[in-house]
């Protein structure tokens, strides 16, 4: 083998090495492989207060995740934050009367939206609005609320 | 009055030098771009150039990646294990090489490893009168020696830096999931389920390219200004090694700015 064939040969090794280690980050490292192929449909919840919920936030059904938080934003008639989640495909069967709760995850973890499931017999489809929400739990509030009633309870 | 003139003057024209610096580079770099279409069809120049350019860069890359991500993986399960969130180790290792490690880290290797080299060597044409030579024979030296080096690192850096990246990554999880004990599946999922392709990966890659036109210009330009004596060789060489680290630090607080910032 000459010295020219060598170097094309350590130089096609090298692209090609690059473009797979590309290609692993995308499929192995980042989010490519969860949303990829996979539109899902789309859901509306409003919530009074959303706490530190954002965009790509996870949503999940008895701790399985079964979408992402696509968008949040602010219903300036209801004053209700309205967070469109994105649900993916093969979840196709959730009961109409499903209720939505923002949740933390662990003690600082992130916060997600949890559905839970009714008992009805027609199912969500694309663009249905779900009735029954749960904010989320700011805990600054429950601290006020704590001490406020422990002020009010020592007279 | 006298020696604060003097004063005055001496800012005035190194400021002047340095303008002038400045446009010639730009000179160079319009006209090495001028040259770049006649590289289509000469294939060869441009593979010898990946060779000595990309092909010679990997052995470091591959190591300071690998290690690089051993130390994130350490050091990171060290701070988050005192929150219980070690967990999320796969997540801090990818990010940070991701978006910031693995291109500025490439960069400044490659500036060492390759960047210097190609300094080294169109400043050693000039001091052998090759470069004029070539024009005296009407061979540009533009599109025979400067556009393919330029063409090469700009192909080398993104694949490099992703070599990196992939390589931090692994060797973070090595030392996070073989030697300290994180989760494994715990590792992978919390990576995947915050690392986002276009937001983190695709940014990334745009970096490394900057980094790698900053990068490769730099080089070539200093070996071609070079002055053409041994001693204005390696005062070049230097040049692009220290120049590059600043243009490639510099440059990517300003991209993180704009891509991570908000701003």
């Amino acid at each position: 083998m000459n010295q020219k064939a060598k170097m094309e040969i350590a130089v096609g090794a090298f692209i090609v090495f690059g473009i797979l280690a590309l290609l692993m980050l995308a499929l192995k490292v980042s989010n490519l492989t969860i949303l990829s192929g996979d539109d899902g449909y789309e859901l509306k919840a409003g919530f009074d207060n959303i706490g530190g919920l954002k965009a790509r936030s996870p949503v999940m059904m008895a701790g399985v995740r079964v979408g992402q938080v696509s968008n949040v934003v602010l219903d300036l008639e209801s004053f209700e934050a309205v967070v469109t989640l994105r649900i993916f495909s093969k979840y196709n069967n959730l009961p109409k009367d499903t209720s939505a709760s923002i949740f933390t995850s662990g003690l600082l973890g992130e916060q997600y939206i949890g559905l839970e499931a009714g008992g009805e017999e027609q199912v969500l489809a694309d663009g249905d609005v779900l009735a029954m929400t749960q904010s989320a739990v700011v805990l600054e509030q429950i601290i006020g609320q704590f001490l406020f009633s422990k002020a009010a309870g020592d007279d | 009055m006298a020696a604060m003139l003097s004063f005055f003057q001496q800012i005035g024209s190194k400021a002047f030098l340095s303008l002038a610096r400045l446009g010639r580079a730009h000179i160079f770099l319009l006209r090495t771009f001028g040259a770049l279409p006649s590289l289509w069809g000469e294939f060869r120049l441009v593979i010898a150039q990946l060779f000595s350019v990309g092909v010679a860069t990997v052995q470091i890359i591959a190591i300071s990646g690998l290690t690089v991500g051993m130390v994130l993986g350490l050091q990171g399960y060290t701070t988050l294990v005192d929150f219980g969130a070690e967990d999320s180790l796969g997540q801090m290792v990818a990010l940070s090489l991701l978006r910031e490690l693995g291109p500025v880290l490439t960069a400044i290797l490659f500036a060492g490893r390759a960047g210097s080299a190609l300094t080294a060597e169109i400043g050693l044409m000039k001091v052998t009168e090759q470069l004029p030579a070539m024009e005296i024979m009407a061979v540009d030296p533009f599109k025979r020696v400067i556009a393919p080096r330029f063409i090469a690192g700009f192909i080398s850096m993104p694949l490099l830096a992703a070599m990196f990246s992939a390589l931090g990554i692994i060797g973070g999880y090595i030392v996070g999931v073989g030697l300290v004990g994180v989760d494994d599946g715990a590792f992978w999922s919390q990576m995947q389920a915050k690392v986002d392709f276009y937001d983190d990966i695709m940014n990334g890659v745009i970096k490394s390219v900057v980094f790698g036109v900053v990068a490769t210009w730099i080089a070539v330009y200093e070996g071609y200004e070079a002055t053409p004596t041994t001693e204005g060789v390696a005062k070049a060489t230097t040049r692009t090694v220290v120049h590059t680290a600043f243009a490639v630090l510099g440059l990517d607080f300003i991209l993180t700015a704009l891509m991570f910032g908000g701003l």
